[in-house]
């Protein structure tokens, strides 16, 4: 080992002259756009989380260059990996506390979202997070639904609000069917979050739970045993609160089986006929509740799904529209409070914080959207079902 | 250089690697104090500060495992995450008892260190009865086994008590109740204690405790194993005991930096301690040089930093990481270079006297 | 019939997993490394058997022999490139490296490709052979055929073969191998070339079964494959197989009749009972140390 060691000493002592310089470098937030807002967030933008980061990246880019280009109050991004990690996540926070940032998208994901929302309200600046649909986001004591930080918002239902619906939405339409089984994810917030209140909801309701299963990151591939037996246990429904890339493999095994129940999903079902490659006819009578769809036909919708499709050569997803949203519904809460790129972080806050609880708006994902004083969004989940590969709408 | 001068018997070759370790973490803590207190350190260093120490601690523990006990573990982040959720619960559950967060953070710090040694010795016992690997398989299987088994624990503490449920999620907590564990979404609202002097007093006492194991009786016995197993057997050597003994101290450790990773978040996820952590540690201490402390602390510095630094990279960040990875192994492990590194190294030691190397 | 079922669903399942433990247990046999960028080699031949299909329009068989050309280059290239190099370090530097090249294909993977996922096209159709009430896709029957067949060739080329016999005495013996006139070098990157031509099959029928095409997609089913070729008794070629389908097995009745929550731990828990009991995996040698 001795002849190694002058090799080290050399690369340890550049490193740490390397790193003094960064020590000191870091200190001065990067000068220019000066006269824009500055707005910050954090997302998994490597990894396997990366997908939803790049989308939440590409459609707030979007939003802001549109909004700069009507020429009002100016908007500066900067948009930080957090590679779904709470650990990377704070240090991205503090990348961009270092920048400048007034306002932010806060985190894309549940878990890192969490763990910087203490930080956000530390230093009060407000934040809106797309889709970080967690309770641990916006309360304190996140088990009660109780203490909100009062400063995070978020664009997304919460995970509990979804499970509620879906089971308020299937006692309501027992001709989907009466039977149902559960199929969620049971290492990831989202997923487990919806399933228990969907559960303890489910039995309010009167509804009869079949069966329960589940997957995780080490076997999201094969399900052909909770297919069967669901399939076993009569199952005429599959409640799957999951995410649409595990869904489409479900469906494809499902198919392959010849087990042919109702599907439901929930929001993050959404993306799976924009998925490349996929045989959309896989998809045909599944349900989901979602407030987004990228085939409506309206002229915000379509116009943000032709740009986005430009940018990024991929159709957008629920996390791009909730993303699109929050920058413009920060874009308006700044216009309508009369805040200018001069304010500190706080007194932005103190001003967005008033409009937010005050304030309506419309966007791609709903129409006369009001956030409570605790950082709830409240808008209506469409239930939808996928006919002919596309979303149609059926009434609630 | 000068103290070399004033501190003969430091720098003597019995304690020169040790000196180094020392000095390096001291001159490290007092530098970033002076740049926070002066307000010259940034938010993302800052940042960046306690999880450093998190992961130095481990990875000296994980150092001692590999590099002098020359066991290949690929599962160290399994105790990191005994240690991080044992401290996370107890000081969860003892904000009323105890409201001052120091001596809670001690005690959750013990508590971590104490569960994870015990963790170590049981899944000790059967890793350590396996050779080459086959041990590093188990190891594996052992870090993905705790893993699955935090991510379905449930543990609510209301004011009736503890209430505990595994798999099913059927824990009944009056209102007003705090969920410890939440299965996969962990432990949410931890209050943050940890702080970077906790972080920096956790090396000094990791580094005393490996440096006494290494140049004790237990610690020759230990290397003797390493080097040659069947001469240390006949000996005299009781190999399972000695390799017990560098687990055991490594697991504590990786419990410790658990622990003080654990209270330095709001959040914590068992996921987060998956294969890829435990790869990573083990990166860092090949980085740095099996056996060698000093380099796992400056390897685990670098390695934690790089990512960061190379934010302005964007898109290519993390593809430069990995080149910068691979070329780094090459580099060191280069024929060329080393006989070059060797021959600067004649010179430098013509000039420079009596420096003699006995550490291996 | 449940019972035979979930059999053959796990064999199924534990074909995939054998054909990527065979390339894992060759390179370990000859050149004595845990090659952790195997799962990534996987990666790359399915998005190459992707874009061949639904972009070129290739039929089934020429995508995957081009997924099995790009596979076994890119699998010489990297052992010319990474591992050459570091012949004479220790086996932990190389792993090192190894863990630095699956970095470095995840992540230019996510470059060129995005990280979206990308649905694979099906390629074999639906249905099966039905037997008293008891269906077996073609899918799984023709998964298990490929992999038995894979198995026959190899033993059949590593113990009838010149270059085979050649591979065999390199993994015994180096020094000795270069004394009898082998390209010890040339055996090492034959090796590699056959371990990636697999692990392109591996990814086709992978992709078959599970759709789904992302850029970590290697990862999961590279652990469990180093699990299984460890269960065998690694440098082992009917090792391999025998770990494979065992694991593939155990994961479905784990998840069948146990729970799926803790099937992981229990393929594992399994995992480890095995090597308890027989420390050097199910058809691992034991090599007696001399003094």
């Amino acid at each position: 080992m001795k002849k190694y060691r002058l090799i080290k000493a050399v690369i340890s002592s550049a490193a740490a002259v390397a790193l003094t310089c960064s020590l000191a470098a870091c200190g001065n937030p990067s000068a220019g756009n000066e006269g824009a807002i500055r707005i910050g967030g954090s997302g998994p933008l490597t990894g396997p989380a990366a997908v939803y980061g790049n989308a939440v990246k590409a459609a707030a880019e979007m939003a802001v260059e549109e909004v700069n280009a009507k020429g009002g109050l100016q908007f500066v991004l900067d948009f930080e990996d957090d590679t779904h990690d709470a650990e990377k996540a704070v240090t991205a926070y503090g990348v961009l506390k270092d920048w400048g940032m007034q306002v932010s998208l806060a985190t894309v994901t549940s878990a890192p979202g969490a763990a910087v929302a203490p930080m956000y309200q530390d230093d009060r600046i407000f934040a809106i997070t797309p889709s970080g649909s967690s309770l641990a986001i916006i309360y304190r004591d996140p088990d009660n639904a109780a203490d909100p930080y009062g400063n995070i918002y978020q664009m997304c239902f919460t995970d509990p609000n979804q499970g509620i619906a879906s089971a308020d939405y299937l006692s309501t339409h027992t001709d989907l069917g009466t039977k149902i089984a559960v199929i969620y994810k049971n290492d990831d917030n989202y997923s487990s979050g919806i399933y228990a209140k969907f559960k303890s909801q489910a039995e309010a309701d009167g509804l009869e739970i079949v069966y329960t299963g589940t997957f995780d990151d080490s076997n999201a591939s094969d399900f052909t045993v909770q297919l069967k037996q669901a399939q076993d246990a009569g199952a005429d429904l599959v409640f799957l609160p999951i995410y649409y890339d595990p869904a489409s493999l479900i469906l494809t095994q499902a198919n392959q089986m010849g087990y042919a129940p109702t599907f439901f999903g929930v929001d993050g079902m959404d993306g799976i006929l924009t998925l490349e490659g996929f045989d959309t006819s896989l998809a045909e009578g599944v349900y989901l509740l979602t407030p987004f769809s990228a085939d409506a036909t309206d002229d915000l919708t379509k116009n943000f799904t032709d740009h986005y499709q430009k940018k990024m050569n991929d159709v957008p997803n629920q996390f791009a529209a909730d993303a699109y949203d929050c920058v413009y519904a920060i874009a308006q809460a700044c216009e309508s409070a009369g805040v200018t790129p001069d304010m500190s972080a706080s007194e932005i806050c103190d001003k967005l914080t008033a409009q937010f609880t005050s304030m309506t708006f419309n966007g791609l994902t709903g129409q006369n959207v009001t956030w409570s004083a605790s950082g709830e969004v409240s808008k209506s989940p469409k239930a939808v079902v996928i006919k002919d590969g596309v979303y149609v709408g059926v009434d609630n | 250089m000068k103290t070399k001068k004033k501190l003969p018997a430091l720098m003597s070759a019995k304690y020169r690697g040790r000196t180094a370790s020392y000095g390096c973490v001291l001159a490290g803590w007092l530098i970033l104090e002076v740049m926070m207190h002066t307000g010259n350190l940034s938010s993302l260093f800052t940042s960046l500060l306690v999880p450093v120490c998190c992961y130095i601690v481990a990875a000296i523990g994980l150092n001692l495992n590999v590099g002098v006990s020359g066991e290949l573990n690929l599962g160290q982040a399994c105790f990191m995450s005994v240690g991080a959720f044992t401290a996370v619960c107890l000081s969860g559950s003892l904000a009323r008892t105890i409201p001052a967060p120091l001596p809670r953070l001690i005690l959750s710090i013990l508590a971590g260190a104490l569960i994870a040694a015990i963790f170590g010795i049981l899944i000790g016992i059967p890793v350590l009865k396996l050779e080459g690997d086959y041990l590093a398989i188990v190891t594996l299987a052992f870090g993905q086994i705790v893993k699955s088994l935090i991510t379905n624990m449930y543990l609510g503490v209301d004011e009736n008590g503890f209430h505990f449920s595994f798999v099913d999620n059927q824990v009944n907590m009056a209102p007003g109740g705090k969920m410890l564990l939440n299965g996969p979404m962990g432990a949410t609202g931890t209050e943050r204690i940890s702080t970077f002097t906790a972080g920096v007093i956790l090396i000094l006492l990791a580094l005393i405790v490996v440096y006494h194991l290494m140049y004790s009786r237990s610690g020759r016995a230990i290397m003797a194993a390493r080097d040659n197993r069947i001469a240390a057997e006949s000996v005299g050597i009781g190999i399972f005991k000695t390799k017990m003994l560098a687990f055991a101290v490594s697991s504590c450790l990786a419990g410790a930096a658990g622990a003080l990773y654990g209270l330095n978040y709001s959040t914590l996820v068992p996921a987060k301690f998956d294969f890829n952590t435990s790869i990573l540690l083990l990166v860092y201490v090949v980085l740095g040089g099996l056996g060698n402390m000093t380099g796992t602390i400056v390897a685990t510095v670098v390695l934690v930093l790089l990512p960061e630094l190379l934010r302005s990279m964007q898109d290519y960040r993390m593809l430069i990481y990995a080149v910068v990875l691979i070329l780094i192994m090459l580099l060191t492990n280069n024929e060329t270079l080393k006989t070059w590194v060797q021959k600067l190294k004649k010179r430098y030691t013509a000039k420079g006297g009596t420096a003699h190397d006995t550490e291996s | 019939m449940d019972f035979l079922s979930y059999l053959i669903n796990g064999l199924g399942l534990g074909s995939v997993y054998a054909i990527i433990a065979l390339g894992y247990t060759m390179v370990y046999g000859i050149a004595k490394m845990l090659n952790f960028a195997h799962g990534d080699v996987i990666m790359v031949g399915a998005y190459v058997a992707f874009f061949a299909i639904s972009n070129l329009g290739l039929p089934l068989l020429p995508a995957v022999l081009l997924s099995i050309a790009v596979c076994t280059v890119l699998g010489v290239v990297i052992e010319r490139l990474a591992y050459k190099p570091l012949r004479a370090a220790s086996s932990l530097s190389v792993l090192i490296t190894a863990i630095g090249v699956s970095y470095f294909l995840q992540n230019a993977a996510q470059l060129l490709w995005s990280s979206s996922t990308k649905v694979f096209p099906s390629v074999i159709s639906n249905g099966g052979i039905s037997w008293n009430g008891l269906t077996v896709s073609w899918l799984t029957l023709i998964t298990i055929s490929v992999c038995v067949l894979v198995m026959i060739c190899l033993v059949l080329f590593i113990n009838r073969t010149k270059t085979g016999r050649a591979m065999r005495a390199c993994s015994e013996d180096k020094g000795a191998s270069t004394l009898m006139g082998i390209n010890v070098n040339l055996m090492i990157s034959i090796t590699f070339a056959i371990g990636s031509g697999l692990a392109a099959i591996a990814s086709v029928l992978l992709c078959a079964a599970y759709p789904s095409v992302f850029p970590t997609l290697g990862a999961m089913p590279g652990i469990k494959a180093f699990t299984a070729a460890v269960f065998g008794g690694i440098g082992s070629i009917p090792g391999a197989f025998l770990g494979g389908l065992l694991l593939g097995v155990i994961e479905i009745f784990a998840k069948a009749y146990i729970s799926t929550q803790l099937s992981d731990a229990i393929v594992f828990a399994v995992l480890i009972l095995v090597l308890l009991i027989k420390p050097t995996g199910l058809l691992g040698k034991r090599i007696r140390e001399k003094v």
